[in-house]
């Protein structure tokens, strides 16, 4: 034997990961009918009603328009790179899932079988990095289009979530100090704790910080300045065709699942069900409630973005800055500043 | 061998491969993307090190901001083959020769290092490298020089502003 591994430990883990981006693209693709459903409750209109009893087909439908188009790279393109591009917007779309607890452990053949990818000590800071990493897919998306409009917009949109993951960072800094852990499977398990409230409850400018910035992540109205159509006619896919439009299109809906995920988990107790003692639960039991309670409120949150964008118009690039900067930064601060102060003085 | 050393292997074939792009590439934005490369395995190899806290900053500051920053400035200066300028033969030979001394002075000097030699790394063990640990070493044994160090940045940071702000 050349290498000594756990193999039984490997396979789970593959099994796990393969299931969980499945679960995402899935969920993901339902998010799009769901969005054109609620789109349409707004503006009181039926919506998608055809493909399928209720339209529930038309994701596929959709996704099967994609792939059948035509593909067009433009010549002028940098063509590598205008490949690259869709890739890597849905590869650090799906790569922050990894740190996520989804639930309590479940026992399987005799084995303790974790549902977190993996558990590590610095999950936050892991989120962090592959939101940074985010922007790559834009810029690289935009400039190898070789198409003023796109280059412009990926500027845009770069320096957009550039600046909204300061504010982001530090209202993080500020949920850390009460957590004292950057494990997320330790912060969940804190919330679950008798006694111990949400994290929102301790947190709550943090909280409302956060979620600006996650929806200036996200590119989701008000803050989709990056495909302002009046202004850059389509944005920095404006040359893409074909499925590789597609993924783009497709890695903003992820991006809104994963970061209702992160959200859910930091702030909202992650897979804890309120008012429930899970550990007198058999322990599968209480991770099928678990993950069950944990998508619900992520449901709650994708039906909140969606709520967001067909309700409030989108910002003007100056006002966004200056919310950014002026607003937000500051804010995060002040919340830092309080925060510490508690801990100072009640010695929480 | 074990899988630490395979990854090892791996991660620096990836290292060495990307650096060697970075210089080899035409096109500047693949210069770019391969020093994110870099940058990558040189994280996994600080993971393969416990140094857990670092490799994550280093993908955060230098793959997620500095390098994005290059980015900005390459692709509005809009360089490509054509603007690129050709140095005569001369200059690269003079140029090559003398990093080829540097490289071979450097390496004479690790090989001869008494603090280096008969040493190995120590691969997945040690913990200062862990959040908490290295925490707990800046607040308490190097908390003066953290401090001024980040004022110097602060102080960075503003003048940045007044500079680039224009009234």
């Amino acid at each position: 034997m050349l290498l000594s591994i756990d193999w039984i430990l490997f396979l789970e883990k593959l099994i796990l990961i393969a299931i969980v981006i499945f679960a995402s693209l899935g969920i993901a693709l339902y998010t799009t009918f769901a969005e054109r459903k609620v789109a349409a409750a707004l503006q009181d209109r039926p919506g998608p009603n055809r493909a399928g009893p209720f339209g529930l087909f038309q994701p596929f439908a959709d996704g099967l328009k994609l792939i059948m188009k035509e593909e067009i790279i433009p010549n002028t393109s940098n063509k590598i790179l205008f490949i690259l591009g869709p890739f890597l917007a849905m590869t650090a779309a799906l790569m922050t899932s990894a740190v996520i607890p989804w639930s309590s452990d479940v026992h399987l053949f005799g084995r303790v079988i974790p549902l977190q990818i993996a558990d590590v000590n610095i999950g936050i800071l892991y989120i962090f990095a592959v939101v940074s990493l985010g922007v790559y897919g834009i810029m690289i998306g935009g400039w190898a289009s070789n198409n003023k409009f796109s280059l412009m917009a990926a500027l845009r949109g770069a320096s957009q979530a550039i600046s909204y993951e300061l504010a982001m960072g530090l209202s993080l800094i500020a949920l850390l100090m009460t957590t004292g852990t950057l494990q997320l499977g330790e912060i969940v398990k804190q919330q679950m704790a008798p006694g111990h409230w949400w994290n929102i409850v301790y947190q709550p400018l943090g909280f409302l910080i956060f979620l600006i910035c996650a929806f200036a992540e996200c590119n989701r109205t008000p803050f989709d300045l990056a495909e302002a159509e009046n202004e850059l006619n389509f944005g920095y896919h404006q040359e893409y065709s074909s499925m590789k439009l597609g993924f783009y299109l497709f890695s903003e809906y992820v991006n809104m699942f994963i970061s209702s995920v992160v959200m859910a988990t930091l702030y909202f107790g992650g897979y804890d069900v309120p008012f429930l003692n899970e550990s007198l639960l058999s322990p599968n039991v209480a991770a099928i409630v678990g993950i069950i309670a944990l998508l619900i409120k992520v449901v709650i949150f994708i039906f909140f973005f969606m709520w967001v964008r067909w309700t409030i118009p989108r910002f003007r690039y100056d006002q966004l800055m200056n919310l950014g900067w002026k607003s937000l930064v500051p804010l995060a601060l002040f919340n830092m500043i309080i925060t510490g102060l508690f801990i100072l003085w009640f010695g929480k | 061998m074990n899988v630490i050393q395979v990854l090892f292997w791996i991660l620096s074939a990836m290292a060495l491969v990307s650096a060697l792009m970075v210089l080899l590439s035409k096109n500047p934005v693949h210069s770019v993307l391969w020093l994110v490369a870099v940058f990558f395995a040189i994280s996994g190899h600080y993971i393969l090190l416990n140094a857990q806290f670092i490799a994550i900053v280093n993908l955060i500051v230098y793959a997620g901001a500095i390098m994005v920053l290059f980015l900005f400035v390459i692709m509005l200066m809009n360089l490509n083959k054509d603007t690129e300028p050709q140095k005569n033969i001369w200059m690269k030979l003079a140029g090559a020769i003398s990093a080829g001394c540097l490289l071979m002075i450097l390496v004479s000097l690790i090989k001869q290092a008494p603090e280096l030699q008969a040493k190995t790394a120590m691969m997945n063990e040690g913990g200062i490298g862990l959040i908490a640990n290295l925490g707990k070493a800046l607040f308490n044994t190097y908390v003066v020089p953290f401090e001024i160090s980040s004022i110097l940045f602060l102080s960075a940071m503003v003048g940045a502003v007044v500079i680039g702000k224009k009234d």
